[in-house]
C-alpha cells in the first residue's frame, strides 16, 4: 500500500490550544448572569432549610437514597410516585426539543454545566495569567522559569479548589448538608462521600481546565441529536457573508471600495471558546455562545459600520437577504407551529403533573390477599381470609388508621396484634398489617366460591378515606 | 459538518483517491489514543490483580487474592455480625413481651419467616396451612396450646420424638387393632364423635347413644366428657370444625382403630439457636391463631 500511496498523514492530531480573548457586550453580560444564577443554584441549594416538623429532614432539597425519599421544598416524593420524575424527564425532553428547534444549541451555549464551568475556569485563567496575548506568550515560552511555574501552579490550585467545591457540593444533595460538612472535615463521612467528591473533583478539573471543547466535540451526544431537531427557521449564529465579503484589512488601499464590511480583524476568532472561524459557516464545533457577535458588533461600531455582521439568524434569512428582502423578525422564527406544538405538549405534561400533585392523597393502601392458603377454617367453622395490607402514611406525624369492610353484612374484620380494628402508623412510614376478614359458618360469603369486597382505610384523625377492592375466597374455592 | 469543502480554504485530504473520490483528513484527537493505551494498561493490571488466565486445572488466582466465594462468606459474616445485637436482645427478651415491642417483633417475624421456610415448611407447608396429619398453624385450634410459651416449647422440644426427653408426649391407644374395643363399639363411638362436630352428621344416628357410653368409658379421660379435648395431654378437641386427619366416617374410624402418632423433631439444641426458635415462634404466633398468655 505504501508503494501506491503518497506519505500517509497522521491518524491522530494533538489538541490545538485555544486562548479565548476577553469580550464584552450584551451576550457576554447575559452569560455572566446565567453563570451566576446556575452556579448559585448548584452550590447553595443544599443549604436551604425547610421546616417539615420533627420527624422529617429540614433540608429543602434532599435526595434521601437510603430511605428512598425525595424532598423538594413542600413536595415529598416516594418511590411509588416515580412517575413525577418520569414526567419531569418528559418535560426536560420536550423542553430541549422546543429550545433547539427555536434557537439551536442555546442549551450548549448558555446553560450546559460544561460551558458554565469552562467559562468559570477561563475567567480564573484570565485573572491569573492575563488575557489572550499574555497566555499565548506564556504557552509559547519553552522555559519553565519561576514566573511560569508560579502562574501555572496558582492557576491549577485555583482550579482544584473550584473543582473540590463542585464535587463537594454534589454530595450535600444526598444527605443533611451541615452534618455532612462536619463529618467530611473531621474525617467521619462515609467512604462513598469521599470517593464521589474525589471523582467529581477530578472530572471537573480535567474537563473544565483541559478538555473543554473536546468534551463537546468528541464526548457529548447532544450536538448530534440536536442537529436532527433544527430546521431552516432555527436561529443560529451566522456570518452575513454577502455583506462582509470580500473581506480586507487595507481600507485605504486601491480597490478598497470593492471590499465588504469584514475588516478581517479576527476578533470573532480570538474570542471563540471552541476555536473556530464563524465566517466559514455554521459548523459542528459551534456551541452558539454568541461571543463572536459581541466581538464583531464592538468592531463594527468602532469602524462606523452597522452592527450585526455576525448575528443570530436562520437559514431562511440568508435566502431572503441575498434576494434583497428584509429578514423575518426573531419572534416569527420563534413562534412557529412546531414550537407552539412543543410548548403545548410541554405545558400539558406540566399541568398534568401539577394536578397529580394536588389530588394525591397523603394516605394510601395496597391490599394483597394471601393465597397460601386461600382461606382458613376456624374451630367454630368460620371461614377466614388473610390480607397483607400496606398502610402508607405520608404525613409528618403518627396517624391512626381504621380498617373496615363493605360487601356483605355478615363479614367482619380483625387486625393481627390489635383488638379494636385500629392501628397506629408512624410518621412517613409504610406499615405492613395482617388483616383478617371473617365469614360466619354457613353465611353466603363463607359458602361461596368468591365474594367481592371493598376494604376501607380511614385516617380517623381527619376523616381521610381510601379504599381497595379485593376478593373473599369462600369454602367452595 | 466538520471540514465541509469551503470556498476559500483548502481542506486537507489524506491523499487517498478512488475513482475521483477523495478522503478528507479528520484525525482523531491524540488524547483519545492515550486513553486507548491506558485501557490496555488497565486490562493487563486487571488480569494480574484478579483471577483471569486459565490454566490446565485451574486459573491464576490473582495478586489481590479475590474470589467471589470468599466475598459471599465475608458478606454473610458481616451480616450476621450486624444482626448479633438484635439476636441477643431477642434471646434475652421476655417471651410474652416480644409481640408488644414493635421493633423486636418486626425483626422476629422477618427472621422467623426465613427460619420457618427452611425448617418447618416441609411438613406444615410454605403458607403454614398444614396438611393431613400436619397441623394448620394459621387456625385457632392448638393441640398443645397457642401462647408464645406453648409454641416456643413445642418448637424447642418437638412432639413424640426419641431425641428429646422433654418432648411433648401423648399416645392414643389403638382401640381396634389392640382389641380394646369390639368392631361394633368402634362403630358406635365413631358415630357419637361425628355427632359432636359440626362438620359431618353421624352416619347412623341410632348408634350415637350407645357410642356416648363407650366414649365416656374409653375416651373421656383424655378428650374430656364433653369431647373438648385436653391440651395438657395433647388430646384434640373433637367438637370443633377442624379435623387433623379428616372428619368423615372412614377417617375417624381409622383413627379410633389404629390410633395416630404424629411426630415433630426438636429444633432446640444443634439445629436452631434460641433467637431463631423465638423468631419462628413469633412468626407462627402472628399467623392468625396466636393466643394471649393466660
Amino acid at each position: 500500500m505504501s508503494d501506491t500511496q503518497p506519505d500517509a498523514p497522521g491518524l491522530y492530531a494533538a489538541r490545538e490550544p485555544i486562548f479565548p480573548k476577553r469580550v464584552s457586550g450584551k451576550f457576554r453580560n447575559l452569560k455572566w448572569i446565567i453563570m451566576a444564577i446556575t452556579l448559585g443554584i448548584y452550590y447553595l441549594t443544599p443549604w436551604i432549610r425547610w421546616d417539615r416538623g420533627p420527624n422529617l429532614p429540614d433540608q429543602a432539597v434532599l435526595i434521601d437514597l437510603a430511605n428512598r425519599r425525595f424532598f423538594f421544598f413542600w413536595i415529598e416524593i416516594w418511590p411509588h410516585e416515580f412517575y413525577f420524575i418520569a414526567g419531569l424527564l418528559v418535560m426536560a425532553g420536550l423542553g430541549l426539543f422546543l429550545f433547539t428547534s427555536a434557537m439551536g444549541r442555546v442549551w450548549c451555549g448558555y446553560t450546559c454545566p460544561q460551558t458554565v464551568w469552562t467559562d468559570l475556569f477561563i475567567l480564573v485563567e484570565r485573572w491569573i495569567e492575563g488575557d489572550r496575548n499574555a497566555r499565548l506568550r506564556l504557552h509559547r515560552q519553552k522555559k519553565w522559569d519561576v514566573r511560569k511555574v508560579r502562574l501555572r501552579l496558582t492557576k491549577w490550585i485555583a482550579w482544584l479548589l473550584i473543582a473540590l467545591a463542585t464535587g463537594g457540593a454534589w454530595v450535600f444533595y444526598f444527605t443533611d448538608a451541615p452534618g455532612l460538612l462536619v463529618d467530611l472535615v473531621t474525617g467521619n463521612a462515609h467512604p462513598v462521600a469521599y470517593t464521589t467528591i474525589l471523582i467529581l473533583t477530578g472530572t471537573t478539573f480535567a474537563f473544565g481546565g483541559f478538555a473543554r471543547e473536546q468534551i463537546c466535540i468528541y464526548a457529548c451526544p447532544w450536538p448530534r441529536i440536536q442537529a436532527a431537531m433544527m430546521d431552516e427557521d432555527t436561529l443560529t449564529v451566522a456570518y452575513r457573508s454577502w455583506r462582509g465579503e470580500p473581506r480586507g484589512k487595507h481600507r485605504k488601499a486601491e480597490g478598497a471600495e470593492e471590499l465588504g464590511d469584514c475588516i478581517d480583524c479576527m476578533a470573532c476568532v480570538n474570542v471563540c471558546p471552541v476555536g473556530i472561524d464563524i465566517r466559514d459557516g455554521q459548523q459542528l464545533e459551534c456551541i452558539t455562545c454568541a461571543l463572536c457577535i459581541d466581538a464583531c458588533d464592538d468592531i463594527m461600531e468602532k469602524v462606523g459600520k452597522p452592527r450585526g455582521l455576525i448575528d443570530y439568524m436562520a437559514l431562511t434569512d440568508e435566502v431572503a437577504e441575498r434576494a434583497g428582502n428584509p429578514p423575518r423578525s426573531v419572534w416569527k422564527h420563534i413562534f412557529r407551529p412546531r414550537t407552539v406544538l412543543y410548548t403545548a405538549l410541554w405545558s400539558l405534561v406540566g399541568v398534568g403533573l401539577v394536578v397529580a400533585l394536588f389530588i394525591r392523597s397523603d394516605i394510601s393502601v395496597t391490599v394483597a390477599p394471601v393465597r397460601n392458603p386461600t382461606f382458613v377454617t376456624l374451630s367454630d367453622g368460620t371461614i377466614r381470609n388473610t390480607y397483607d395490607v400496606r398502610l402508607r402514611n405520608q404525613h409528618g406525624e403518627e396517624r391512626p388508621f381504621e380498617i373496615t369492610i363493605a360487601g356483605h353484612p355478615d363479614l367482619s374484620v380483625q387486625l393481627e396484634g390489635t383488638d379494636d380494628g385500629r392501628v397506629m402508623v408512624p410518621a412517613d412510614t409504610t406499615q405492613l398489617q395482617r388483616v383478617y376478614v371473617l365469614a360466619p359458618p354457613n353465611s353466603e360469603p363463607a359458602e361461596s366460591e368468591r365474594w367481592d369486597i371493598r376494604m376501607w382505610v380511614e385516617d380517623t384523625s381527619n376523616g381521610d378515606r381510601v379504599y381497595k377492592d379485593t376478593i373473599f375466597n369462600g369454602r367452595a374455592n | 459538518m466538520a471540514q465541509q469543502p469551503k470556498k476559500k480554504q483548502d481542506v486537507e485530504t489524506t491523499g487517498h483517491e478512488w475513482d475521483g473520490i477523495e478522503e478528507y483528513n479528520n484525525p482523531l484527537p491524540r488524547w483519545w489514543l492515550w486513553i486507548f493505551y491506558a485501557t490496555i494498561v488497565w486490562a493487563i493490571w486487571y488480569t494480574i490483580a484478579y483471577p483471569a488466565w486459565p490454566g490446565i486445572r485451574s486459573a491464576t488466582t490473582g495478586y489481590l487474592g479475590f474470589s467471589t466465594r470468599a466475598q459471599v462468606a465475608e458478606n454473610i459474616a458481616e451480616f450476621e455480625a450486624r444482626l448479633e445485637p438484635m439476636n441477643a436482645r431477642l434471646a434475652a427478651a421476655d417471651l410474652n413481651g416480644i409481640r408488644g415491642d414493635s421493633e423486636l417483633e418486626g425483626y422476629a417475624v422477618s427472621a422467623g419467616a426465613a427460619v420457618y421456610k427452611t425448617w418447618c415448611a416441609q411438613c406444615h407447608g410454605s403458607g403454614a396451612a398444614g396438611a393431613k396429619g400436619y397441623p394448620n398453624l394459621q387456625d385457632d385450634a392448638w393441640l398443645w396450646g397457642g401462647t408464645m410459651e406453648d409454641i416456643h416449647y413445642t418448637v424447642s422440644h418437638g412432639i413424640r420424638n426419641e431425641d428429646d426427653p422433654d418432648a411433648r408426649y401423648s399416645e392414643m391407644p389403638a382401640f381396634g387393632r389392640d382389641e380394646l374395643l369390639t368392631g361394633e363399639e368402634v362403630e358406635q363411638v365413631v358415630n357419637y364423635v361425628m355427632s359432636l362436630s359440626p362438620v359431618n352428621p353421624p352416619v347412623d344416628a341410632s348408634l350415637v347413644e350407645a357410642g356416648a357410653e363407650v366414649f365416656e368409658i374409653n375416651c373421656a379421660s383424655c378428650h374430656l366428657e364433653d369431647g373438648t379435648g385436653d391440651r395438657f395431654q395433647g388430646a384434640p378437641n373433637l367438637t370443633d370444625a377442624i379435623w387433623l386427619y379428616g372428619g368423615d366416617y372412614d377417617a375417624i374410624r381409622e383413627t379410633v382403630w389404629n390410633a395416630r402418632f404424629g411426630v415433630m423433631p426438636p429444633m432446640g439444641g444443634a439445629d436452631l439457636s434460641e433467637a431463631e426458635i423465638r423468631a419462628v415462634a413469633t412468626y407462627v404466633h402472628q399467623l392468625g391463631g396466636g393466643e394471649a398468655p393466660e
